[in-house]
């Protein structure tokens, strides 16, 4: 499979903190990968460098080719990249309907755009009822679901998602990741971090374990399962989710 | 009664000022969080264009204020205010300080600090008719022309693609630019439309005051910034209402204080503010998430 994002020697500090250190990773077209990680590990660091809302220290982030790094910020959705950040960020005074509006900035084919928006709001019937409200009204397993909507509104090659399963209830999690699997089935390459390992686990095609910035295991769910480096690491990370 | 209709007529036109110019300000504070003292100059450079092309039309005259309103401001914005983006707001503040006293200066030094007459809206020097008494047409004008604004203002932000991504940029700047909204064009949206507003204000109030000088537009926009901090900063609803209201209040307490204490209504002014302030120190309506980063 060819890549679609590749990350060559991505190293992120802030200050004299260093999140990342000259990270590999590459994600191809069509893929899950997900990246596991506890508290620190540098998740969000990666998301951020590859989108550009932090800076990067070091390194290379090529889109199908294109170097990501170094564009102005508004610039990585143009080239295909929509990241849902974590702890969701709707527009809280704004309605269901403009946050949806807004995630469709860059496109010009309006036909299209009205398509699609109907298209969420038959797929969620909650968010064609609340369309009207400000969003900062929905309950948290709304929003999640808006946002990720709002992301696909802009056609996005690589949907990028940070703990998409954050502070919620594990029925609205598996609602999350249906999302997550049925927009794969659309052709869209996802990169999802979590520190819920199971659950992004179960979905996704490759798997890298991230600790310290650096990443520690990668491979398929089968592979890490049997590994007993893993089962180490995993247990590690859920008695730090659990405390 | 027949002489409250005059009264509240006056009180209206000041008010009417005050809100535009404290939406003028609360428009860039909510997108950049960039309290811009330099309004002051966005105020007074126009009036002193109106000056210079006195002997012009009006149409001109007025039409030529407002262009170099909108250039000062996207100057500034360019020159001084973008490669400090990102900066702590403390910082900034001292910034826009400095481009207004460096404004000031400039204008003092081409037209000395003497009062210069101007008169820009000579044609409705009468008065009219309304609800039995007679009113100044300029003062109704200026009423009319704030009301005008207002409603202009919110349906271009509640119903255009500009005014969309303003108010999610001033939402949450970071996540609106993942979005991709441009940055530079809604902070460059936030000046042009502070700068209608402030050339606006210094047609009309000029016209009232019959005079231009170097301070001009500080002592309006003095008071404006009193007036956003009562609003609640960084909402544009509660701008425009403390705008009005402190306006109102200022030419009430004119007219109705005892004329031995009228000198001190300033002082009876800023009483009331810290009064509510008291009593609402986020302001009366105070702004959801003043700052929102990822
Ligand atoms: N803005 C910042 N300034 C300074 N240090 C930061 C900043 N953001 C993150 N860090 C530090 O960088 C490291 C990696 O943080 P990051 O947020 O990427 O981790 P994470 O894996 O996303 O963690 P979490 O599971 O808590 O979201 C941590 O040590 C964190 O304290
Ligand atoms: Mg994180």
């Amino acid at each position: 499979m060819s890549a679609l994002l590749e990350i060559r020697k991505l190293t992120v500090s802030y200050g004299r903190i260093t999140a990342l250190s000259e990270i590999d990773l590459s994600v191809g077209v069509g893929e899950i990968v997900a990246i596991i990680g506890p508290n620190g590990a540098g998740k969000s660091s990666l998301l951020n460098a590859i989108a550009g809302v932090v800076p990067a220290a070091g390194g290379s982030v090529t889109l199908d080719g294109t170097e990501m790094l170094r564009l102005p910020l508004e610039e990585s959705v143009r080239h295909g990249i929509a990241m849902v950040p974590e702890g969701r960020h709707v527009l809280p005074g704004l309605t269901v309907l403009e946050n949806l509006r807004l995630g469709a900035t860059i496109r010009t084919d309006l036909a299209a755009v009205k398509a699609d928006l109907e298209g969420f709001l038959d797929a969620f019937p909650i968010l064609r009822e609340r369309r009207g409200e400000p969003a900062g009204r929905l309950s948290g397993g709304e929003q999640q679901m808006l946002v990720i909507a709002r992301a696909l509104m802009s056609r996005p090659r690589l949907l990028m998602l940070d703990e998409p399963s954050l502070g919620l209830a594990p029925r609205i999690v598996g609602q999350v990741y249906d999302m997550i699997t049925q927009t794969r089935a659309r052709g869209v390459t996802i990169l999802v971090v979590e520190q819920n390992a199971r659950r992004a686990l179960s979905v996704a095609d490759k798997t890298h374990v991230l600790n310290g910035g650096a990443i520690r295991l990668s491979g398929t769910a089968e592979e890490l399962s049997g590994n007993p480096q893993f089962e180490a690491a995993y247990f590690g990370l859920r008695a730090s989710v659990d405390e | 009664m027949s002489n409250l209709v005059p009264v509240l007529i006056d009180a209206f036109s000041v008010g009417g000022l005050y809100a535009l110019t404290a939406l003028g300000i609360g428009l860039i504070f909510s997108v950049m969080r960039l309290a811009n003292f330099a309004h002051a100059e966005f105020v007074t450079v126009p009036a002193y264009a109106l000056f210079v092309l006195s002997a012009q039309p009006t149409v001109m005259a007025i039409s030529a204020a407002v262009l170099v309103a909108v250039v000062l401001s996207l100057a500034t914005e360019r020159a001084a205010f973008r490669p400090l983006r990102g900066i702590d707001p403390a910082t900034m503040l001292i910034a826009s300080f400095t481009v207004s006293m460096f404004l000031q200066r400039l204008l003092v030094f081409a037209f000395d600090s003497r009062l210069k007459p101007v008169d820009p809206l000579a044609f409705l020097s009468g008065s009219v008719p309304l609800f039995g008494v007679s009113v100044n047409l300029l003062k109704l004008t200026t009423v009319i022309t704030c009301l005008v604004l207002l409603v202009a203002l919110t349906l271009f932000l509640k119903y255009t693609r500009f005014g969309l991504e303003m108010r999610a940029a001033a939402e949450d700047f970071t996540m609106s630019r993942l979005l991709g909204v441009r940055a530079n064009r809604v902070i460059a949206t936030a000046f042009v439309l502070s700068a209608l507003l402030a050339a606006v204000v210094a047609v009309l109030f000029s016209a009232q005051t019959g005079f231009v000088q170097p301070r001009f537009g500080l002592q309006i926009v003095i008071i404006a910034f009193v007036a956003t901090v009562i609003g609640g900063l960084g909402n544009l609803l509660g701008a425009a209402v403390g705008g009005f209201l402190v306006g109102v209040v200022a030419t009430l307490l004119q007219t109705y204080l005892p004329p031995d204490l009228r000198p001190f209504r300033e002082a009876f002014l800023f009483l009331i503010v810290i009064v509510v302030l008291l009593f609402r120190p986020q302001g009366l309506f105070p702004a959801r998430g003043l700052k929102e980063r990822i």
